[in-house]
């Protein structure tokens, strides 16, 4: 039997999320390119999924028993390697090759160049339907017993590849697809309701024939319990929008849509480092 | 060419996208992990045989090209071989980019039909009628790009895309077109075959060019030109050497596709020769331009696709660069 999760308590998962969300900090000023708020919101669900709810093995990343989990807006893939290493993927060291000539980890994830990442992904819209086809095959194969995740952002529900795929996991009855939206509001050009108005997306989910949870996306707890109850949902496939706030954990990138493209500088890492170390200041570091 | 198994004569004519209806039939009785997926098109593409025989194995996608390749990569990426067919103009036509970053980047296996490619969609104009597939697909890194040249090619093309394990687009056109090939002619990925040997010319072809250069052969001969024909039933890996060998052999090269001149067939070619073996050669195919509704006989004859006007660039070639009327 390969290996599947420990028995991590909440408690335990928002202290890997916190220290994904230093790697990624530490990654992204180190690189001098790439994506902080997305990846920063994200970190809770990625703890909670790689720590608590995914089926998976880290010595043994194409083990045939493994739950699936495609990320669709590949730009958020700090988040991801990050917590792959944490998770023991990696080493952390190599967490620093992030964009270079060379690294495994691509600004945007090719497949073939780390093993894990399921599929390559980057331009948007594409990461449900690609879920779809997956799902579609384990029903074939009468593997349902195996889940497909997808984690994508609000933003890239402007494409139109979206609405194909919901139409498609409705028709068939994908039940074995948990899609996680990460509701943080912001996508380049600015807030995503002045951008191209996105709701009710609850309701355009649920007109599509999805059943729809919404949670904060940073409540580990929440998290964990929404990916439970989804599995409950035998006649749907499931759309959990997870609010998120946009560069959670350090405080001037929170909620700003400048952050969505930026890699903090010296400075504002070290900032930034500073207040996750401490836990938003609420514990006093031990190394002041 | 005895060897090749040619089909001798009172040709029978057959859309080249039946073969591959027939072929992938035979595809899934041989390969359990072969599956289909069609975008509202199934009868049209020739993927209701297969939907038929292995309903469970089918996919319908509906009017949804983008969806139809992405959910196929999904599909390969959990270890099936998924057939994705749509017409040629809107896959790989409207979805190139999700090929691209789902498929040919991510290397997975999918296998994408393009119907009613070429000229010989006829009636319906420009819009359906896909000159540009090669082009576009033949850009592409770790992408395969077949375009067999009658029904029973395109059959064992199908077959061979099921048993080969790299992404692959393959045109197959409308129209009935005569069957050049027989059961026991050769078939392989990335070859291409002299269907008929000459000195003086060679004759580059793919598709459904290859009959109209074969015809064109023929009547060259009459006027003492010998023609030799080469098939490339493979653009993409291109054959080098049976190319670079005729191209030795008779110095002078015309290239035919039902497509762009530009970047196509006629650009692999030239690509080739001009960094191995720089040769006196003439492009035919759609010359940077749109087709047009009309019968395929005419929309053919007006636009330079036909035997009579290949005959003639031949022989205007042979004039240009010889001296030697023939």
């Amino acid at each position: 039997m390969a290996k599947t999760q420990k028995n991590y308590s909440a408690a335990d998962i928002e202290k890997k999320a916190n220290q994904i969300r230093i790697d990624i900090i530490k990654m992204l000023e180190h690189a001098g390119s790439g994506h902080s708020a997305g990846p920063l919101g994200l970190a809770d669900i990625f703890a909670s999924l790689y720590f608590k709810i995914l089926k998976h093995n880290p010595d043994n990343p194409d083990w045939e028993e493994r739950d699936i989990l495609v990320l669709s807006n590949g730009h958020c893939v700090p988040v991801r390697y990050a917590t792959m290493a944490n998770a023991g993927y990696f080493s952390r060291k190599e967490l620093m090759t992030l964009r270079q000539m060379g690294s495994r980890l691509q600004g945007h994830p090719e497949r073939q160049r780390l093993p894990g990442l399921e599929t390559t992904s980057g331009p948007l819209g594409c990461g449900l339907s690609q879920a779809a086809g997956m799902a579609l095959a384990l029903r074939m194969d009468k593997a349902q017993h195996r889940w497909v995740y997808v984690v994508m952002s609000d933003g890239e529900q402007d494409e139109g590849n979206i609405w194909e795929a919901a139409m498609l996991a409705s028709k068939y009855h994908l039940n074995n697809i948990i899609a996680i939206t990460d509701r943080n509001n912001i996508q380049i050009d600015g807030p995503t309701e002045t951008v191209m108005p996105l709701e009710n997306l609850r309701e355009k989910w649920e007109s599509f024939g999805w059943h729809v949870l919404e949670i904060d996306g940073n409540d580990v707890e929440a998290i964990i319990d929404a990916c439970q109850m989804a599995k409950a949902i035998v006649e749907k496939p499931v759309m959990i929008i997870a609010h998120t706030v946009p560069g959670k954990g350090v405080d001037f990138m929170e909620y700003d849509f400048h952050w969505h493209g930026s890699p903090p500088n010296h400075e504002q890492a070290i900032k930034a480092l500073k207040e996750l170390r401490t836990l938003g200041g609420k514990i006093r570091s031990e190394h002041e | 060419m005895n060897d090749l198994h040619l089909a001798k004569r009172a040709l029978t004519t057959e859309p080249i996208r039946k073969g591959f209806g027939r072929g992938l039939v035979e595809a899934g009785k041989l390969h359990e992990n072969v599956v289909a997926a069609c975008a509202d098109l199934t009868e049209s593409t020739n993927m209701h045989f297969f939907a038929e025989a292995f309903p469970e194995r089918f996919i319908e996608i509906g009017v949804a090209e983008q969806n139809l390749v992405t959910v196929g990569s999904g599909l390969a990426a959990m270890g099936k071989i998924p057939f994705v067919s749509s017409y040629a103009t809107f896959s790989p036509g409207r979805n190139w980019e999700q090929i691209r970053t789902t498929i040919a980047l991510n290397n997975q296996p999918v296998k994408i039909i393009g119907s009613h490619a070429g000229l010989y969609t006829g009636a319906d104009g420009a819009t359906h009628q896909m000159l540009e597939d090669l082009s576009i697909m033949r850009a592409m890194p770790n992408m395969v790009v077949l375009a067999p040249g009658d029904s029973i090619e395109a059959a064992k093309a199908t077959l061979a895309m099921a048993k080969d394990g790299r992404p692959t687009y393959m045109r197959v056109t409308r129209e009935a077109t005569p069957v050049m090939s027989t059961e026991q002619t050769p078939f392989q990925i990335g070859r291409a075959y002299v269907y008929r040997k000459g000195t003086d010319v060679s004759l580059i072809t793919t598709g459904t060019m290859t009959y109209q250069a074969m015809v064109a052969a023929a009547s060259l001969h009459k006027d003492g030109v010998n023609v030799e024909v080469v098939h490339v039933p493979t653009i993409k890996p291109i054959d080098h050497q049976v190319i670079l060998d005729s191209a030795e052999r008779t110095r002078h090269v015309v290239t035919v596709e039902e497509g762009q001149i530009n970047g196509g067939l006629g650009g692999a070619v030239a690509e080739l020769l001009g960094e191995n073996l720089p040769t006196p050669m003439i492009r035919i195919g759609m010359n940077d331009r749109f087709g047009e509704s009309g019968r395929p006989d005419e929309l053919l004859k007006h636009f330079g696709l036909t035997a009579a006007h290949i005959a003639m660039t031949a022989h205007r070639l042979l004039m240009d660069h010889t001296g030697h009327k023939h």
